[in-house]
């Protein structure tokens, strides 16, 4: 059987330069992820620098305004750099630095997984190189600084629709250009074996929390986790220690752009078809002769044209749900979770709010909806506000 | 047996690459025959694709100026179909594994062996999941052509014994494109191909872009492979590049 498959999904699906890269770094992860001083390390980490455990907040007010279920929030948007991306950066860094790199490449979207990088990079002492699409650049430009700030060097890639898709394609390109002392810290559960099994395992503290967290408050499982999915790693986070738990509905939410019906969409797990790319087999936006569709949601994070594999088997089996999610509903989110509760959460989580706020209602007071809320929002009011024809300066 | 043993025959080999539809798919039909002319012992056909991972800036370039032409799988088919009843010179496809994966693997390798089509490339499917591709390929008698590279160490045999048709030995680190200096465990590399598959001829690509580095990479291996090279000056040139390539080509061909 071949290695890192999730049902039909997954695989090894890289030139052949890199073979060896990744099956060493499947090697130092099977070795440190026992390892009781890694293990150390990275709890300090996590909860020193990264500011974990993150709370689980009851919303009250969003809960009584809905008037259904109870909605509890996971803010790992109060994390350190603003997202849950640090989760996964602490991890794959210590590993890194284990195995002897001294070099750090990373692809970024919404510049939340570039700004993770570049920050523990600055703490270990590691040299960091990002790689962001040029349209993100200008739609993120902060933290295209904020990496700068930090000591990385930010590569601008304008090949293809200059998004996330392209940066990861531009960063794996790179990879294959210098790999004995660079480690590619892949931000999202995707690519090649063993990245997504790794990524999920280091973003599944927050589903280990949420399970901890809510046993204290409520006595009881949510009857309902909700993630927004681009890649899928705060999502798979939030979801996986509630895989076995079958009273627990798992629902991810995509970003469907101007609408999942229309050709400006990133829904991938709505309208794509399976393929193979970025290392991996799963779903993709493509067209019928295989070349990857251009994609589109206002999110810049959740504007990637594949899902992880693990995901795709969720969806295959039934465990997780997927709906899609429009530009649309999501502002309208973003702006209700600023005004009802005074937390102004990332245009990506603002995708899972969206359903919260539609589900919640059709529920009882008894039953609890979890909302992962896997970023802050700062770094989305200049393009929401554009989205609502106001021009705002930085 | 395989058709690909023939390129091999008559000494070292010369293997361009062109992508297809890069400036038209006339252009394209035009240069088969003018490699062909020039000696060439195989033609590489790159089928574009969107997001060319193992490509650099010169061949993804190409890859995208065919896909805006409208080129899709079919119209390849269709170009092969027409050379075919002109020509019989050996044709491996290069491609990535999303556009044969979604063309259907069975009914893709069907088409290659109606059209004569020699070899198949996948720089995105290593030695791991090549039995999905393998397998159909053979059956249709088309040779599913395995790569190794400088950093393949311990693979190497493993990969070798497997392999058919010839071996695409990388030059170096790094994706397709232009380069000065090549690794320098080739020899090597190529040492322990033979030691375990004697009759497997290798040939050397990525970066190869004059006649003294094919020169070169031939000497050491059983041939030498050119690609951002070639689609450099079908970049420069446009529709009039034909007898630009056919002067490079018979330079490189006579080097080897």
């Amino acid at each position: 059987m071949n290695k890192g498959y999730f049902g039909i999904h997954g695989g090894q699906y890289v030139p052949e330069t890199l073979m060896n890269a990744i099956l060493e770094l499947e090697e130092a992860y099977n070795k440190y992820k026992v390892d009781e001083q890694f293990n150390q390390e990275l709890t300090y980490l996590l909860n020193e620098y990264a500011n974990r455990p993150s709370r689980l907040y009851y919303a009250k007010h969003m809960s009584e305004d809905l008037g259904g279920a109870k909605i509890y929030l996971k803010r790992e948007d109060l994390n350190h750099t603003g997202a849950h991306k640090i989760n996964n950066v602490i991890g794959q860094c210590l590993l890194a630095k284990k195995m002897g790199k001294t070099r750090v490449i990373a692809e970024t979207g919404a510049g939340q997984h570039g700004v993770a990088t570049a920050t523990v990079a600055a703490l270990m002492g590691l040299e960091c190189e990002i790689f962001m699409g040029q349209e993100d650049i200008e739609r993120q430009a902060l933290n295209a600084y904020k990496m700068r700030l930090l000591g990385a060097k930010v590569n601008s890639v304008t090949s293809g629709t200059a998004t996330l898709k392209d940066a990861v394609s531009q960063t794996m390109r790179e990879w294959t250009n210098r790999i004995s002392d660079t480690h590619y810290v892949l931000g999202s559960v995707m690519g090649p074996h063993p990245f997504p099994t790794i990524v999920r395992d280091f973003q599944a503290v927050i589903s280990k929390e949420i399970k901890q967290q809510i046993l204290e408050k409520e006595g009881k499982l949510p009857n309902a986790v909700l993630a927004c999915v681009g890649g899928g790693s705060n999502a798979i986070g939030a979801f996986y220690n509630f895989i076995d738990d079958k009273s627990v509905r798992l629902i991810g939410l995509e970003a469907a752009g101007l609408g999942a019906d229309t050709d400006r969409t990133a829904a991938t797990l709505t309208v794509g078809k399976l393929g193979i790319f970025h290392g991996m087999k799963s779903y993709f936006c493509q067209d019928e002769y295989g070349q990857i569709d251009p994609v589109y949601s206002i999110s810049a994070g959740l504007d990637y044209p594949g899902i992880g594999p693990e995901h795709a088997n969720l969806k295959d089996i039934g465990r997780a749900e997927y709906y899609p999610i429009t530009d649309q509903m999501a502002v309208d989110a973003f702006e209700y979770l600023s005004k009802v509760e005074g937390i102004i959460p990332a245009i990506e989580s603002s995708h899972a709010l969206s359903y919260a706020i539609e589900l919640a209602p059709k529920m009882s007071k008894d039953q609890i909806i979890v909302v992962n809320l896997s970023g802050r929002g700062d770094k989305d009011c200049v393009s929401i506000a554009k989205y609502r024809g106001e021009d705002i300066n930085e | 047996m395989s058709k690909i043993n023939k390129v091999f025959k008559n000494g070292k080999a010369f293997i361009p690459f062109i992508t297809v539809g890069d400036p038209d798919i006339e252009t394209s039909e035009n240069l088969i025959y003018e490699l062909e002319k020039a000696g060439c012992d195989l033609i590489e056909l790159g089928i574009p694709f969107s997001d060319p991972t193992a490509e650099g800036p010169v061949i993804m370039a190409a890859s995208e100026r065919a896909l805006k032409n409208g080129i899709c799988t079919d119209d390849v088919f269709n170009l092969v179909n027409k050379v075919r009843q002109k020509s019989q010179v050996p044709l491996a496809f290069m491609t990535y594994a999303n556009v044969i994966f979604s063309y259907g693997i069975e009914k893709f390798a069907k088409k290659c062996e109606e059209e004569n089509v020699d070899a198949i490339i996948l720089p995105d499917v290593p030695y791991e999941e090549k039995n999905q591709f393998e397998k159909v390929f053979s059956a249709h008698n088309v040779d599913f052509i395995s790569l190794i590279a400088p950093t393949s160490k311990g693979r190497v045999k493993m990969i070798a014994k497997e392999a058919k048709g010839f071996l695409y030995c990388v030059s170096s680190l790094g994706v397709t494109g232009e380069r000065s200096t090549f690794s320098n465990n080739l020899e090597d590399l190529i040492k322990t191909v033979k030691s375990v598959n004697p009759s497997l001829p290798c040939a050397i690509g990525f970066g190869i872009s004059n006649a003294k580095q094919a020169h070169e990479m031939a000497k050491i291996s059983d041939g030498a492979i050119v690609g951002s090279a070639i689609v450099k000056i079908i970049a420069k040139y446009g529709k009039n590049c034909v007898s630009k390539v056919g002067e490079f080509a018979t330079e490189l061909k006579q080097s080897v």
